[in-house]
């Protein structure tokens, strides 16, 4: 890739960020709404977006910042391809949550393309262990529906 | 045509109901509508069948079983293995008394004209036909108590903004619902999202509030997207708006969402989200009501609190008092979770014992091995041992015997569950979820699981209980809110009830941390 090529790419995203950002900027506290849509549109929150976001919102890059950094959501790396968010929260740990969440994570050990994680609670608590693959939510998960709901990933 | 019910709500999916309804949807002369919940968790997928008996209901349905169902006669209501009979006459629904889940489950959650038929908006005409402060009287008669977990009379509260000088005010609902074993929220807007949107403004109309925001956290995707539904089709109808039917009351309502932080759901962590802050707890004075969002005068209360008001406006806040016990009025949302064989909704007066919601309506364990402990009020409630079961749940009597109501989140344990792990978990949850604006809850969580650890390792273990209790004391007294200020109630409750865990052989591994220190 030349120089120029990621130079390119790098003013498409701040015309991006900036057109998402200005959509929201006559609400009030539009900083919320304006990262969830950077996030949606865009995978992640780049460190580069943050002044654009700013500039436009007219606040400091450190306010922006120490927003991104304080909410789980708003991730600053582009997603992996496949996402495997499970509850480790009371209500699913009394049905075996921590197993099943320790077995998970050395299942996709060293895949870079499957992100394992931990949710404190997903409000299904009486289905539990409960858990999102690839986003959607499921009950009552053991093993062998991880494998079964996982099978098509190919590393 | 045969009309079927096969839920949309986010638990009946989790377990296979949108397969369910395509399944069903293949069949000639099927038509399947979409309901919220009737929060009979247990039974889900709950198929229900519109007969001339009544809605007769096929518990735990799965897309595989449609064929032989339909073949069994399941369009008729015919009886099988799975047929709970009709669902309306079901003991477990039948002895609940619904008020403010009355609809949820009943109806397509944004069928506008059948929450009307539902008696929807009943509260909402009889609130415009009242001045604001004849409104806020209703309110305070009800005994309504803010169901997040403080139970702060809503009337006061009301009061206060109404009071408060004239300019602009705000009302905003929290839908930050993260206590485990906590889905009542969640299933309301999912179900029956109309409910919320007719309480929030009889609020706005009260308390002279112009604007409104509700603030539901981002596990709940499905929330968004009903709840975002329902405040379209309010606004088309006439009820967010330009003069609400007609009426001189103006209200704009709009949602927002979280990231991803349990603290966002203490009220002023809230505001600060709102705002587009990080999520810090604000110190008070000064109060929320006179000094809130953007600085205005904000009524917030949390989602099932306005879904009471509006049966108080509609039958009479004495009517809502009549119900209940104590100084705990009406009815309250039960929600059991965990290890439990009967889990959901279970909406009853306050004074039901805990007992009778355990193993009444719970049935006990899922497990079928015996009740170790419970944990009433979420993460930061304590954990009750089964000579507590006779509990009456309210707020006084639960606070007396050591506890706390919280949001109505009641998880079960068997006889497995290890007690010192659960009292390490309560800190660790702390130290992740601490917003860090208090020494006490940002360091002392993190000071806890290391405690804790040593504990169970078996180091110094009775200088390290006097220690973790010395801890406690620190975060209970020297945290803004209660996270920092209650995560010790689970933590000691453990240790006042399970000892014995915090006593045995070492069989965990020794953490790292676990050889130095006091």
């Amino acid at each position: 890739m030349s120089h120029g090529t990621q130079t390119d790419a790098a003013a498409t995203r701040a015309a991006t960020v900036r057109r998402i950002a200005e959509q929201h900027a006559s609400a009030r506290g539009p900083l919320m709404p304006a990262l969830h849509g950077v996030v949606a549109e865009l995978g992640h929150i780049d460190p580069l977006d943050v002044p654009v976001v700013a500039d436009v919102l007219n606040l400091s890059v450190a306010e922006v910042h120490g927003v991104v950094s304080f909410y789980t959501d708003f991730r600053t790396r582009p997603a992996p391809a496949h996402t495997v968010h499970l509850c480790r929260a009371e209500s699913c740990q009394a049905l075996g949550s921590q197993p099943l969440y320790e077995d998970t994570v050395r299942r996709f050990a060293g895949r870079e393309d499957v992100e394992v994680d931990h949710v404190f609670c997903f409000g299904n608590c009486p289905l539990g262990p409960s858990g999102t693959v690839d986003g959607r939510l499921h009950g009552r998960l053991t093993p062998e529906r991880i494998t079964r709901l996982t099978q098509d990933w190919q590393p | 045509m045969t009309t079927v019910y096969v839920p949309c709500d986010s638990s009946a999916v989790s377990v296979g109901a949108d397969e369910v309804a395509a399944a069903l949807a293949a069949v000639e002369g099927v038509q399947v509508l979409r309901n919220g919940s009737r929060g009979m968790l247990w039974a889900e997928p709950l198929v229900e069948v519109v007969t001339e008996r009544g809605r007769v209901g096929y518990a735990g349905v799965s897309a595989e079983d449609v064929p032989r169902l339909v073949a069994a006669g399941l369009l008729t209501g015919e009886d099988t293995p799975e047929c709970l009979g009709v669902v309306d006459e079901h003991e477990w629904l039948r002895s609940q008394r619904r008020v403010s889940f009355a609809r949820v489950g009943l109806i397509e959650p944004t069928d506008i004209a059948a929450y009307g038929e539902h008696g929807g908006w009943a509260g909402l005409r009889r609130a415009l036909s009242l001045a604001p402060a004849d409104v806020v009287a209703e309110v305070t008669t009800s005994g309504l108590r803010g169901r997040g977990g403080a139970g702060f009379p809503a009337g006061v509260k009301w009061r206060t903004v109404l009071d408060a000088p004239a300019g602009l005010r705000f009302v905003v609902c929290n839908l930050d619902e993260g206590d485990s074993g906590t889905f009542a929220d969640r299933m309301l807007c999912e179900g029956d999202p109309f409910t919320l949107i007719e309480g929030m403004v009889i609020a706005a109309h009260a308390t002279g509030a112009s604007e409104g925001y509700v603030y539901c956290r981002s596990e709940y995707p499905a929330v968004v997207t009903t709840l975002r539904r329902a405040i379209e089709v309010a606004y088309a109808h006439g009820y967010l708006g330009e003069r609400i039917t007609g009426s001189d009351l103006s209200f704009d309502l709009e949602l927002r969402v979280g990231a991803g932080a349990y603290i966002c759901g203490e009220e002023t962590s809230m505001l600060e989200s709102l705002e587009g802050r990080r999520g810090e707890v604000r110190a008070k004075p000064p109060i929320p009501a006179l000094h809130g969002l953007f600085g205005r005068p904000t009524v917030i209360n949390n989602t099932l609190t306005f879904a009471a008001v509006p049966m108080i406006l509609a039958d009479g806040g004495a009517a809502y008092a009549a119900l209940g016990t104590g100084r705990s009025r009406g009815t309250q949302v039960f929600q059991l979770a965990g290890n439990i064989a009967r889990g959901g909704i279970v909406e009853a007066d306050f004074g039901i014992s805990l007992g009778d919601l355990v193993t009444g309506y719970g049935g006990g364990t899922l497990s079928g091995r015996p009740v170790r402990a419970v944990q009433v009020g979420g993460p930061l409630g304590a954990y009750l041992p089964v000579d507590r079961l006779d509990v009456p749940m309210d707020y006084e009597a639960l606070a007396a015997a050591g506890g706390m109501l919280g949001h109505g989140g009641i998880v079960v344990f068997d006889d497995t569950v290890d007690m010192a792990r659960q009292a390490r978990f309560a800190m660790e949850f702390c130290a992740a979820e601490s917003c860090g604006k208090c020494t006490p809850c940002r360091v002392g969580a993190v000071r806890g699981v290391e405690t804790l650890d040593r504990i169970i390792a078996g180091v110094r273990r009775e200088d390290n209980l006097l220690l973790l209790e010395d801890l406690c004391t620190t975060m209970t007294k020297g945290s803004l809110c209660a996270m920092g200020g209650l995560t010790p109630m689970p933590v000691r409750s453990a240790v006042q009830h399970w000892p014995e865990d915090f006593d045995a052989p070492a069989v965990h591994d020794i953490p790292s941390s676990g050889g130095s220190g006091p």
